[in-house]
């Protein structure tokens, strides 16, 4: 290649690392700018709404600064480099003049990183230590989550509550601390427990307890999922946590402690349940059922969702469910219970009963 | 009926593919080896991009479940042992000879083996889709992620055989590579030329030392957990079954005790061929060479207690956690001063943008990114939200395919012109550059976005609505312009290997000793041994009132 040719390619070359450059910042900022419908559902870790949250929030932003400082200034180096000492159209041939090293520089580029490392590793110590040892006040909501292949088990030990899926929490205020601590175990494979805006995560392992606590500061719907892959739904592990305030969280308990009462209107749906293999799997108060491998049923109308989020709790979802679980969730361990419509029907209004 | 002329040829053609299958010449089977790693390369590509069209869209049904838990098991798996090892393997078996001025390996019959030992365990691996009797149909591959947790990979929670085509295949591929490391090792320690000093051997023979000095130490505990599994599964052993009292930490722990110094055992052969391709493009020699070999020395010692960084969420005690956040930062350090040297290189210097020193540029930038959301992934707080989210599998892309990749493409086409005596097309190296270049930031900026907005790796689907739908369609879009950029790198090396241009012993003007040899070097490297006085000995023929020796 000639020299002028090569003078073109380089120029080239510059244009388009630019460009390069550029899209790196661009791209992120314009796509975050462009949310979704309700952003309050975006699970992001930027928006945290609870205290452990709120700590690892503050402390990225100082680990974002000082990388963002760092890119600048080395990227300005390679492009400074790049540019300033690319070899010219005129150039005479010759060699440059050799350099074989600097032991000021080198000592300069080892103190600088070695500081920052000493900043980051305080930092990082300190908000380990302000989440991981946090006490547990008086006030606190104990609750116990057991991971199973591909749903949640939720328990509320001093409440005597059994439920899946939805966490329910009350919220957190100046006046009156509420915060939860959640003890983690697994009943198979690990999963880990991770709703970004109210707490980093925590695995769920089985023949081992791990523990976690968040502090929600805002009432609402928080969502998030299993985040260590656990099998073939692990896409499909999804959680979600409703923060109320103090009066509604009352509120919530007492309907969960409820006993139903009978109703002979939906009995034959009741006989359908305790006469197939439901009963096998599921726990339901009142019924002969008391199954542990799939999710406790009792008051199954309170949760909006049906399979752990695979699809809404609505009345034809519950029957699509029933009939064919594999349809929204393939894989899922929940076979398909092959009911006559007869059945079906009862069972429908007699599981529609359970709110 | 009898054709002599075409039999006589069928036998040549016989023959010859014979002499590369009985061959024990280091570079015959150094560019088996990268024959072998950019096939599966290939493969592996084909895996990513059917995961990306699934997660194009959320809800997107052109996958099933079972099928992407394969295929992304299929693609981490592969891409580390079967294209990555390779690769790195093949490079040091055909550069580490021809560059210490030797005429093979220690042990040519041992490399032989190690390469068909890796060759066998790939095969294994990929036999599962076909022969391992799995859960869903005749066959199926193994489903259980590449670092493979237990309890899943447990006999109650993976039946059949995919889970043993894995360990195996892993686990024969692991001794091939043990074979390697230790021919390699035993070669520059003991074959160097006359003059070559350990502080005169080029950068690259020096990384490889302690690249395969790594090897050797990291796959005792790989290959002692794949046993243990094995024994797990078959003999009723405990180790890793919890239902008995096993411990899946454990698991953990042995897995990454090898999977941490792996990504270095990986990169540093990236970090060799950047050496010796910054200094011959920019024209001056590479800036503190005592200070890069001690740096790299640091690396690979601070790599072996840095692994539980991978476990932050296992609920370590805040003791643990802090300790090995901070070991994690401090392999910055070393990390930084390498950049900063390879800068040092470039700086005074009279740059040529040439495709081998384009891919070293493009390494340098996305190396920089990596490093630093590798330091975010070591504040341990931070790490309990962005661990196994997408922000890790782009920043682990970013080592692996922005910097590794990059530097592997960048050493195929610097040293192409030795092993075939002809040129790779500039104009199409250009191309592949810049599509790449540009594919790779369109996909893997991105993708730390939604690991942000909470979106875990190794899911199938997704729900919309989590603002995660745009950032993934982007994603998938940018294979588009990288599976163009790597088809262009393939046409360009079959039509290179007839039409290139036919070029001479040093077409780069370059000055380690494999370039004063022919193109491609005869079957004994140098008719005589050299002896060299400087750590650029081809400098110090090409001036020689100037030599290198006088000032180092």
């Amino acid at each position: 290649m000639t020299n002028v040719g090569k003078a073109r390619s380089e120029r080239c070359a510059l244009t388009a690392s630019s460009l390069v450059f550029s899209a790196f910042f661009l791209v992120p900022l314009t796509l975050v700018a462009a949310a979704a419908p309700d952003s309050s559902l975006i699970p992001s870790i930027f928006s945290p709404e609870s205290t452990p949250a709120h700590s690892i929030h503050q402390l990225s932003l100082l680990v974002l600064a000082i990388s963002a400082a760092i890119f600048l200034v080395v990227v300005g180096l390679i492009a400074y480099a790049a540019i300033r000492f690319r070899r010219r159209a005129e150039d005479d041939g010759k060699e440059p003049p050799q350099v074989y090293g600097s032991n000021p520089v080198e000592v300069a580029w080892t103190t600088v990183p070695l500081l920052i490392v000493v900043v980051l590793a305080l930092a990082t110590a300190r908000v380990i230590q302000e989440v991981q040892n946090a006490p547990q006040p008086e006030s606190a909501l104990d609750v116990q989550v057991i991971g199973h292949q591909w749903w949640w088990e939720i328990r509320y030990p001093k409440l005597g509550i059994l439920t899946a899926n939805e966490l329910h929490v009350p919220v957190s205020s100046e006046n009156r601390r509420a915060p939860t601590f959640i003890e983690l175990r697994s009943a198979d494979v690990a999963h880990s427990f991770w709703v970004p805006r109210l707490a980093g995560k925590t695995d769920l392992i089985p023949n081992r307890v791990n523990k976690m606590w968040m502090e929600p500061t805002r009432t609402g719907l928080f969502l998030g999922q299993c985040a260590e892959y656990c099998g073939t739904e692990h896409a499909k592990m999804l959680l979600r946590v409703y923060v109320h305030t103090p009066e509604e969280f009352e509120r919530w308990v007492s309907e969960q402690k409820a006993i139903i009462a009978r109703n002979p209107e939906v009995a034959a749906g009741r006989l359908v349940f305790e006469r197939t293999a439901c009963v096998n799997c599921h726990t339901l108060n009142g019924t002969i059922g008391d199954g542990r491998f799939g999710p406790d049923l009792t008051h199954l109308m309170s949760r909006e969702t049906l399979g752990s989020g695979a699809l809404p709790n609505s009345p034809e979802n519950l029957r699509a469910w029933i009939q064919q679980p594999d349809r929204f969730k393939p894989g899922v361990l929940m076979p398909g219970m092959n009911l006559t419509a007869t059945e079906l029907d009862q069972l429908a209004a007699y599981l529609a009963t359970l709110k | 009926m009898s054709m002599p002329g075409s039999s006589s040829a069928a036998r040549s053609v016989f023959e010859r593919l014979h002499s590369w299958v009985v061959t024990v010449d280091h570079k015959k089977l150094g560019l088996m080896y990268i024959m072998y790693g950019l096939l599966f390369f290939v493969v592996a590509g084909v895996e990513a991009s059917l995961m990306r069209i699934q997660l194009a869209v959320p809800n997107n049904h052109f996958l099933s479940p079972q099928v992407f838990n394969q295929l992304f098991t299929m693609h981490g798996t592969t891409m580390v042992f079967l294209v990555g090892m390779p690769i790195i393997f093949g490079f040091a078996n055909y550069l580490v000879p021809l560059m210490i001025g030797a005429r093979d390996l220690a042990f040519p019959r041992l490399n032989a083996f190690g390469f068909w030992l890796s060759v066998f365990g790939g095969l294994l691996l990929y036999f599962s889709i076909i022969g391992a009797m799995g859960m869903y149909g005749a066959g199926s591959a193994p489903d259980v992620g590449w670092f493979a947790y237990s309890p899943l990979t447990s006999k109650a929670f993976s039946r059949g055989h995919s889970t043993d085509y894995w360990t195996l295949g892993v686990l024969v591929g692991g001794f091939g590579s043990i074979a390697t490391a230790a021919n390699i090792v035993t070669t520059i320690v003991c074959l160097r030329c006359p003059g070559m000093t350990l502080m005169k051997m080029p950068l690259l023979v020096w990384l490889n030392l302690l690249m395969c000095g790594m090897v050797l130490m990291v796959m005792s505990p790989l290959t002692a957990a794949q046993i243990m599994l094995l024994l797990d599964r078959y003999l009723g052993a405990h180790f890793f079954d919890t239902q008995a009292g096993g411990s899946a930490v454990l698991w953990q722990h042995f897995f990454w005790i090898f999977g941490h110094p792996e990504v270095y055992v990986l990169i540093i052969p990236g970090f060799a061929f950047a050496s010796e391709i910054i200094p011959v493009f920019s024209r001056k020699a590479i800036f503190g060479y005592p200070v890069m070999v001690g740096a790299t020395v640091t690396i690979a010692f601070v790599s072996f207690g840095v692994w539980a960084h991978h476990m932050f969420c296992v609920g370590m005690t805040s003791v643990g956690n802090t300790f090995f956040a901070i070991s994690t930062m401090l392999v910055g350090v070393p990390t930084g001063i390498k950049i900063f040297n390879w800068i040092g290189t470039m700086w005074g210097g009279k740059i040529r943008f040439d495709t081998p020193m384009l891919f070293c540029l493009g390494f340098l930038f996305q190396f920089l990114i990596a490093g630093l959301t590798g330091v975010m992934l070591a504040v341990t707080p931070f790490d309990w939200q962005l661990s196994d989210s997408y922000f890790v599998v782009a920043h682990f892309h970013f080592v692996l395919v922005g910097s590794l990749l990059f530097t592997i493409f960048a050493a195929i086409y610097y040293w192409f012109p030795k092993a075939t005596g002809r040129m790779l097309s500039e104009r199409l190296g250009k191309w592949h550059f810049w599509l790449f270049i540009i594919g790779f930031h369109v996909t893997f900026d991105t993708m730390h976005i939604p690991g942000i907005l909470g979106m875990p790796r190794r899911i199938y689907t997704y729900e919309a609505g989590r603002g995660w739908e745009t950032l993934n369609l982007i994603c998938s879009l940018g294979v588009v312009l990288q599976a163009a950029a790597v088809l262009i790198f393939v046409w360009n090396v079959l039509r290179s290997l007839i039409k290139g241009q036919r070029t001479g012993n040093d077409p780069w003007d370059a000055w380690t000793l494999e370039w004063s040899t022919t193109s491609p070097p005869p079957e004994y490297n140098f008719a005589e041994r050299p002896v060299i006085r400087s750590r650029r000995p081809l400098w110090d023929v090409k001036h020689p009132t100037d030599p290198d020796w006088k000032y180092e």
